[in-house]
C-alpha cells in the first residue's frame, strides 16, 4: 500500500473558484515525487492540502490518504498524531516558519517531547544529534533565528521537520529563498538524509533543474490540474502538452545560455 | 566610460565596511553584470550607483565627472539612468493609474509630451494601449514587471540599472522579460547594469561579468571567460552550485 | 454589494444626526432654557419625547446635543488629524534620533490618561465646547502621530517610493503623490473610530460636570442628569444613549465604506 495516497483532491474557495481541480497520486514508502508548477499552479496548496493545513477559507474534497489515515475531514487531533510523525512539512521560508523568540534548539526539541516523550537528559542528547545531523553547530542550539544565516535556519527548519523520522518529507520550494549556493548544500543534504532513513519525498518547486537534484518521477502542474506525469528526463525529452512544452522549452532556453557561457 | 565606480568603499558608522575598494565601469552601449549572492554588498552598490547614497570612499562618476550632488544638478544624471527593481509588486504604487505610473518620470524630468511617450514606452514593452487606464493589481507580476520597464525607458535613458529583474518571476515569464530585455538594448542602444545571482539570466544578457563576494570584488572580466573559465575559488564554486537539467 | 450597504447604512446614520445638528441652529420646538414644562412629562402632544427634572424639552436638548457631538467629534478629529499628521510624517521621514525621540515622546503622551489632560485644559482654559475639543484632539493626536509614522514608514520603504527618487521626484511630491494617497485609507478608517471615540469622551467629560456648561447640555450630561430618573423616565436616558449608537455607528461605517470605493485593488471585489 502506498503511503501518500491523493485522489481526485479538490481545493476551492468559499466562492467557488477552483484552485486544485482533480488532482491524483501516490507515493510509495522510500519513494520520491517531485511536484512541478509556475505561480497559481496549486502545487504549494497541494503540499498544505495533504497534511491538513489549508488555510481558512479553503475547502478541500477527493480523498487523501496518509499511512492508511483519511486526512480530508479529519479531525485537529487526529491530524496531529500524522504530522511529524508520519508526515513532515518544510517551507519555502525558514523566517517565518520558524518562532523568532525560541532559541533554535528549543524549536527543534519541541517535537521530541511531544512525540517521542523525551525529557532532561535524553532530550539534550536527542536535539544535539539532530542538529549534528543536519551539520549544524552545537551553539546554534542557544540561538535565536535571527542570529543565524538563512541556510542555517533552513537546516534547523529541517532537523525539526526530521527529528520525530517521519515516513514522508513535504519540502515546499525548500530552497527558493536561499542563495545559490547555499541551495546547492541544502539540495545535497536533503538527497543524503532522505535517503539515509529511508523516507519517502513530496519536493514541490517551480524549478526544474532542482526537482531534477532530488527526484526523477514528477507531475506537472498548470492551473490546479496535472498536465503531465513521468519521469522528469522523459518529460525534457518529450513534453508533449503546450504547457509543459513552454515550460521545458524556457528551462531549456536558460540551461542553454549557462551551457553556452561555461 | 558611461558609469564607473572608482575605489568605492561603504561602511556603516559603525560596523564593518559593506563595500570596499570596488571599482569597475561600463562603455555606453554595453552591458555589465554585477554578480554575488546576500551580503555581497550588491544593493549597497546600485544605491551608490544610484546617487541615493555616497560612498564613504572613492567616488562613482557618471561620464567621468562624479555624480552630481542636489536635486536639481542631478536631473541630468537621472534623465541619463533609469532602474527597474525586482519585485514587481512593491516597484508599483497600487493607487495609481498605470498611465500615472509610466509618465511619473517624464513629469519629473521636465518632459511635456507625456500621452504619446507613454503610449510608445507601453507598446515598446509589448503591453496593450488600454493598459494606460488600468491598475496594476490587475496584472500578473511578468506584465507588472513590462509595466516598471515602460516606466524606465519612457524618457529613454542611456542606461538601464535593473536589479534581479528576474529573479521573481516564473520560468516562462522570465524568459520573455529577458527577451524583451534584450531587444531594447539591441534598437536602443541602451547599456545595461544588471545586478543578479541569476547566472542564465546574466549570460543571456551581459557582455561583461564583475563577482562579488562580502564587498569586495573577486572577479571581472568578459562573461564568457569569468564564467568559462573562474580563476577565482568563489566563483568556482558558485557556477559548481547552479543546478542544471538532467 | 454588502460593501455598498454598509457604506449606504453609513451615510444615512451619519446624514440623520448632522441634519438633527443643522436643523437644531435654526429651529427648536423651545428655547434651550425654557422651564415652561411640567416636570418628568411622559412623551406627548406638546412635548414630543417629554420633559426632563426641571421642565426642559427633551427633543430641543438632544438637538442641541447633535450640534455638540458632530461639533466635537470634526473638532476633535480635525485637530488630532492636523497635529498628529504633520508630527508623524515628521517622524516618518526622521533620521534615528530625532525619530527616537518622537517615538518616545509620543508614548509618553499616549501613557497620559486623556482625563488628566481634560482637567489640565479646563483648569487652564474654563469648561467649553472648546476646551472639550482642545483636550480630546491633543490626546487624539498622540494616536494618530504613532499611526501616521508607521504608515509613514511602511510606504517609504517601497520600492515605488526609491524609484521616484531615482526619477528625480522631488520629496514634497512624493509626500503628495505617494506616501499621503496611500496611507490615507487606514488613516481614514481609524480617524473614523477616533470621531467615535472623541463623542463618547466628550460624553464621558459632560458628565463628570468638564463639559460644555448648562444650558447646551451634550448627550453625556443629559445621561448624567437622567441617571436618577432612569427608572421613572427611561426615555431621557434612552433617547440620547441611542443617538450616541448611531452617530459612532454611522461614521464607523461610512469610513469602511469610503476606503473601499477609494481603494482601486478593492473595486469590483464583493
Amino acid at each position: 500500500m502506498s503511503l501518500l495516497t491523493v485522489s481526485d483532491l479538490t481545493v476551492s474557495t468559499a466562492d467557488g473558484r477552483t484552485l486544485v481541480d482533480g488532482l491524483s497520486f501516490s507515493i510509495a514508502k522510500g519513494h520520491r515525487l517531485g511536484l512541478i508548477g509556475e505561480s497559481g499552479s496549486g502545487k504549494s496548496l497541494t503540499a498544505l492540502a495533504v497534511t491538513g493545513l489549508l488555510p481558512p477559507g479553503l475547502r478541500a474534497s477527493g480523498t487523501v490518504l496518509l499511512d492508511g489515515t483519511p486526512v480530508i475531514g479529519a479531525n485537529e487531533r487526529s491530524l496531529n498524531r500524522l504530522r511529524g510523525r508520519v508526515a513532515a512539512v518544510v517551507f519555502q521560508e525558514p523566517s517565518t516558519a520558524l518562532d523568532p523568540l525560541m532559541r533554535l534548539g528549543n524549536q527543534v526539541a519541541e517535537p521530541l517531547r511531544r512525540h517521542q516523550g523525551l525529557r532532561g537528559a535524553a532530550l539534550r542528547a536527542a536535539v544535539a544529534s539532530a542538529l549534528e545531523e543536519v551539520a549544524l553547530p552545537a551553539r546554534v542550539a542557544h540561538a535565536y533565528p535571527h542570529e543565524v544565516s538563512g541556510g542555517q535556519r533552513q537546516r534547523a527548519a529541517i532537523a525539526m521537520a526530521l527529528a520525530c523520522r517521519p515516513a514522508l518529507l513535504i519540502a515546499d520550494e525548500p530552497t527558493t529563498a536561499l542563495d545559490v549556493t547555499v541551495q546547492a548544500e541544502v539540495l545535497a543534504l536533503l538527497d543524503r538524509l532522505v535517503a539515509a532513513h529511508d523516507m519517502a519525498l513530496l519536493f514541490v518547486s517551480h524549478d526544474l533543474a532542482v526537482v531534477g537534484k532530488v527526484t526523477d518521477e514528477v507531475v506537472v502542474l498548470s492551473s490546479g490540474r496535472a498536465v503531465r506525469t513521468g519521469p522528469l528526463r522523459a518529460i525534457l525529452a518529450d513534453p508533449q502538452d503546450d504547457y509543459t512544452a513552454a515550460l521545458v522549452a524556457s528551462a531549456r532556453r536558460l540551461d542553454e545560455a549557462l551551457g553556452g557561457a561555461l | 566610460m558611461i558609469l564607473e565606480a572608482r575605489d568605492v568603499g561603504f561602511r556603516y558608522p559603525s560596523g564593518a565596511p559593506v563595500l570596499d575598494g570596488v571599482s569597475f565601469g561600463v562603455t555606453p552601449g554595453r552591458s555589465v553584470a554585477l554578480v554575488g549572492e546576500s551580503a555581497a554588498g550588491k544593493t549597497t552598490l546600485l544605491r551608490l550607483l544610484l546617487g541615493l547614497r555616497r560612498p564613504t570612499s572613492g567616488s562613482v562618476l557618471f561620464q567621468d565627472a562624479p555624480l552630481p550632488t542636489g536635486h536639481r544638478a542631478a536631473r541630468d544624471f537621472r534623465r541619463h539612468v533609469q532602474t527597474v527593481f525586482q519585485d514587481p509588486y512593491s516597484s508599483l504604487d497600487p493607487r495609481q493609474k498605470v498611465s500615472r505610473i509610466v509618465a511619473e518620470p517624464l513629469r519629473a524630468l521636465g518632459f511635456t509630451d507625456h500621452a504619446p511617450r507613454v503610449s510608445a514606452a507601453l507598446s515598446a514593452v509589448g503591453l496593450p494601449v488600454d493598459a494606460a487606464d488600468r491598475y496594476p493589481h490587475e496584472f500578473s507580476g511578468g506584465q507588472r514587471q513590462r509595466i516598471a520597464i515602460a516606466r524606465a525607458i519612457a524618457v529613454e535613458p542611456t542606461v538601464l540599472l535593473a536589479d534581479e529583474p528576474v529573479s521573481a518571476l516564473d520560468v516562462t515569464t522570465k524568459v520573455r522579460i529577458i527577451d524583451l530585455l534584450a531587444e531594447l538594448r539591441a534598437t536602443r542602444g541602451l547599456t545595461l547594469v544588471l545586478v543578479s545571482h541569476d547566472l542564465a539570466a546574466v549570460a543571456s544578457l551581459c557582455d561583461e561579468t564583475v563577482v562579488l563576494e562580502r564587498g569586495r570584488v573577486v572577479e571581472q572580466g568578459p562573461t564568457g571567460a569569468v564564467l568559462g573559465s573562474p580563476q577565482d575559488a568563489y566563483t568556482r564554486r558558485l557556477i559548481a552550485s547552479i543546478p542544471r537539467l538532467p | 454589494m454588502r460593501r455598498r450597504v454598509f457604506l449606504i447604512a453609513g451615510i444615512v446614520l451619519v446624514a440623520l444626526v448632522v441634519g438633527i445638528a443643522l436643523v437644531s441652529l435654526f429651529w427648536t420646538p423651545f428655547p434651550a432654557a425654557d422651564t415652561t414644562g411640567g416636570r418628568l412629562e411622559g412623551p406627548g402632544a406638546h412635548h414630543l419625547l417629554g420633559t426632563d427634572k426641571l421642565g426642559r424639552d427633551l427633543l430641543t436638548r438632544l438637538m442641541i446635543g447633535a450640534r455638540i457631538a458632530v461639533a466635537v467629534g470634526l473638532g476633535a478629529v480635525a485637530l488630532g488629524a492636523v497635529v498628529g499628521g504633520v508630527a508623524g510624517l515628521l517622524a516618518g521621514f526622521a533620521n534615528r534620533w530625532l525619530d527616537d525621540t518622537l517615538a518616545a515622546l509620543l508614548d509618553i503622551l499616549i501613557a497620559f490618561p486623556t482625563l488628566l489632560l481634560a482637567m489640565l485644559v479646563v483648569a487652564a482654559r474654563g469648561a467649553s465646547l472648546g476646551s472639550a475639543i482642545v483636550a480630546i484632539g491633543l490626546a487624539m493626536s498622540a494616536i494618530v502621530a504613532r499611526l501616521t509614522r508607521v504608515l509613514v514608514k511602511r510606504v517609504l520603504a517601497m520600492d515605488y517610493v526609491t524609484l521616484a527618487r531615482t526619477s528625480g521626484v522631488s520629496w514634497p511630491r512624493i509626500v503628495t503623490a505617494h506616501v499621503l494617497p496611500n496611507i490615507w485609507p487606514t488613516m481614514a478608517v481609524n480617524l473614523a473610530l477616533q470621531f467615535g471615540l472623541a463623542v463618547l469622551a466628550e460624553a464621558s467629560l459632560s458628565y463628570l460636570g468638564l463639559g460644555p456648561p448648562p444650558p447646551n447640555a451634550s448627550w453625556g450630561r443629559l445621561l448624567q442628569e437622567a441617571q436618577s430618573t432612569v427608572l421613572t423616565a427611561p426615555i431621557g436616558a434612552i433617547a440620547p444613549g441611542v443617538l450616541l449608537v448611531v452617530l459612532v455607528v454611522g461614521v464607523n461605517l461610512l469610513a469602511d465604506g469610503l476606503r473601499d470605493v477609494a481603494d482601486p485593488t478593492r473595486r469590483g471585489h464583493r
